[in-house]
């Protein structure tokens, strides 16, 4: 069998009864058996579950049933996301043994669309990092390029599909972390709007900024599994009632015509060479599809990364005041319920998280609310601002995914603030919450993936996917 | 130096948070220079800025989105309670928080 399945040739061997979505599940834990530890792309695996969901799909094909949309698709699941009976533990030891009691709405709806979860996969602790290497339970290697990152957060998500271990996979992005990773593994991965996709379920790292969403092999199969996911949900009140457009039937439609910003502030110094040669190239191509190309501005753009780390550490302060050992997670006892908190505080969170916490307490503190916290609200508000003016003007705007290309395990651990850098041209969406999408745009030296970045204005997703695609299809992968 | 030692100590004291005598000190480092780069926010005069607390649309503020108060079966208390790391069913048991 073909190791590259995508979403249509799964479903469609399926209903032709050419394999079994059950034959389909085991090739993929035989893969993951030989390969994972290795990469140390997934945490937890739920085989028990996914060969029930994949005998339900066989029955219906049997049956001669009309198959649904992601009918036997093995997809993995970050492990920041609620799964019902399955260990669920956003890479840190402070949720080393927790089996949540519920489904994310994302994780309901697609299986309600006939997917078979494989299982968790690994990430930089509660999704903070770039590279999967503040994980708990040991980094990812990049598959493309075992001695380098995946990128992060969602860099077990991103490692698992570039390795054909999973067919689709969802992330979680607050800064960055589901285009990022999917950039330096050479796949499409998208977020969609602020409130696009429910995240009933997803545990909260920064909630004014995470989002749920899809990497895959190309992108039509990041339309689909977006489609499955997208739609109000009454248990999420940030979930929007804004109707879903049909994204597979706005893949195909021309580009010609439309017309894409290139901001100035995103090409400044930092960047590495090979990837601005490859972003140009991908701009080159894009007007050779007829798109009309102009520079745009978006002056704060230089001040996205101290805005995202007030903001984002604040919210993480708050969000992460829930794990105190009473109610799930290891204990670690003190003389009094404080002294329990802090032991078990102090113990299950690895350095990232702790220094996070700090520094997101810090900015909240009496005496410096004003100066950092408010002062971050409001330049977000300014950053916004600018994508806000700039769509007056653009359909999209596009721009690198990341400065850097994967780099070597190691080289950042110890200065954080130059980790935090490798998100300066993902953060700027996530603040203003746009859509955006992260497409694969050659590879430097014939090896290290780059990736083109398109956002949109707000609920833009069917245009952002169809220029992806567009790309795409030109050969934008192969640059 | 944007923030001391006895900073972060008050700090993790707010956050409930035991830091060891090596972290506290790298953290402090590593933080200064974080807060020393966020310091670049001062070249912006936001005096006529509104602070932006969301991003939202129309239909996802509170009024709009309010669901009806409805009544559901929610029998999860037991695998709940199976979490805890020491359950007393149906509570959770934690140290003696009031002195007698």
């Amino acid at each position: 069998m073909s190791a590259a399945w995508t979403i249509s040739s799964v479903r469609e061997a399926i209903a032709a009864k050419k394999t079994s979505a059950r034959e389909i599940a085991t090739e993929h834990y035989k893969r993951i058996a030989a390969r994972n530890p290795e990469i140390n792309a997934f945490l937890t695996l739920c085989e028990k579950r996914a060969y029930a969901q994949a005998d339900r799909v066989d029955a219906m094909a049997a049956a001669g049933k009309p198959l649904p949309p992601l009918a036997g698709v093995p997809l993995a699941i970050k492990d920041t996301i609620s799964t019902r009976g399955v260990r669920t533990t956003c890479s840190s030891k402070i949720l080393d043994n927790y089996i949540p009691p519920y489904d994310a709405t994302a994780v309901v709806r697609l299986e309600a669309a006939g997917a078979v979860i494989l299982g968790k996969t690994n990430c930089d602790e509660f999704a903070m990092g770039s590279s999967t290497e503040n994980s708990a339970y040991g980094p990812v290697k990049n598959p493309v390029a075992p001695d380098r990152v995946p990128g992060g957060s969602s860099g077990g998500s991103a490692a698992a599909v570039a390795a054909d271990l999973a067919v689709a996979a969802l992330g979680t992005d607050t800064g960055g972390s589901i285009r990022q990773p999917g950039a330096l593994c050479g796949l499409p991965a998208m977020m969609g709007s602020y409130g696009r996709v429910s995240r009933y379920g997803l545990i909260a790292f920064a909630s004014s900024l995470d989002r749920i969403g899809p990497l895959a092999h190309n992108v039509a199969d990041v339309a689909k599994v977006l489609q499955i996911i997208a739609g109000r949900d009454p248990n999420d009140s940030t979930s929007t009632t804004a109707p879903v457009e049909d994204y597979a039937a706005g893949l195909a439609k021309p580009v010609k015509g439309m017309k894409i910003g290139i901001p100035k502030e995103y090409f400044g110094a930092g960047m590495d060479a090979g990837v601005r040669e490859k972003v140009e190239a991908g701009i080159a191509l894009l007007r050779k599809l007829g798109c009309e190309l102009m520079d745009i501005h978006l002056p704060h753009t230089d001040y996205a990364i101290a805005t995202y780390y007030i903001i984002a550490t604040a919210e993480a302060s708050s969000n992460l005041a829930r794990y105190d050992g009473v109610r799930f997670g290891p204990r670690v006892e003190g003389d009094s319920l404080i002294a329990t908190y802090r032991k078990t505080r102090g113990a299950g969170f690895g350095a990232e998280v702790k220094r996070r916490i700090v520094l997101g307490t810090y900015v909240l503190s009496a005496g410096y609310y004003d100066a950092y916290y408010l002062k971050g609200q409001k330049v977000r508000a300014l950053i916004a601002q600018d994508f806000g003016e700039a769509f007056q003007k653009v359909d999209v705007i596009v721009t690198p995914t990341s400065p850097v290309p994967a780099f070597k395990l190691g080289e950042r651990v110890n200065d954080p603030l130059q980790m935090y850098l490798a998100d300066i041209y993902t953060v700027t969406g996530s603040l203003a919450g746009l859509p955006g999408i992260s497409v694969p745009c050659g590879r430097i030296g014939g090896k290290l993936p780059v990736g083109l970045q398109v956002f949109g204005p707000a609920f833009g997703e069917a245009r952002v996917l169809q220029l992806a695609h567009a790309f795409e299809q030109a050969g934008g992968a192969s640059l | 130096m944007k923030i001391s030692r006895e900073d972060v100590l008050r700090v993790a004291d707010l956050a409930y948070l035991d830091l060891g005598e090596a972290e506290l000190e790298t953290y402090r480092a590593q933080i200064d220079e974080i807060l020393e780069y966020i310091g670049k926010l001062n070249e912006l005069d936001t005096s006529k800025v509104e602070p932006m607390a969301q991003v939202l649309a129309d239909d996802q503020t509170a009024d709009a989105t309010l669901r009806e108060d409805l009544v559901v079966p929610c029998a999860v208390a037991d695998d709940v309670l199976a979490q805890a790391p020491d359950p007393e069913p149906p509570y959770f048991r934690v140290p003696k928080v009031i002195e007698r």
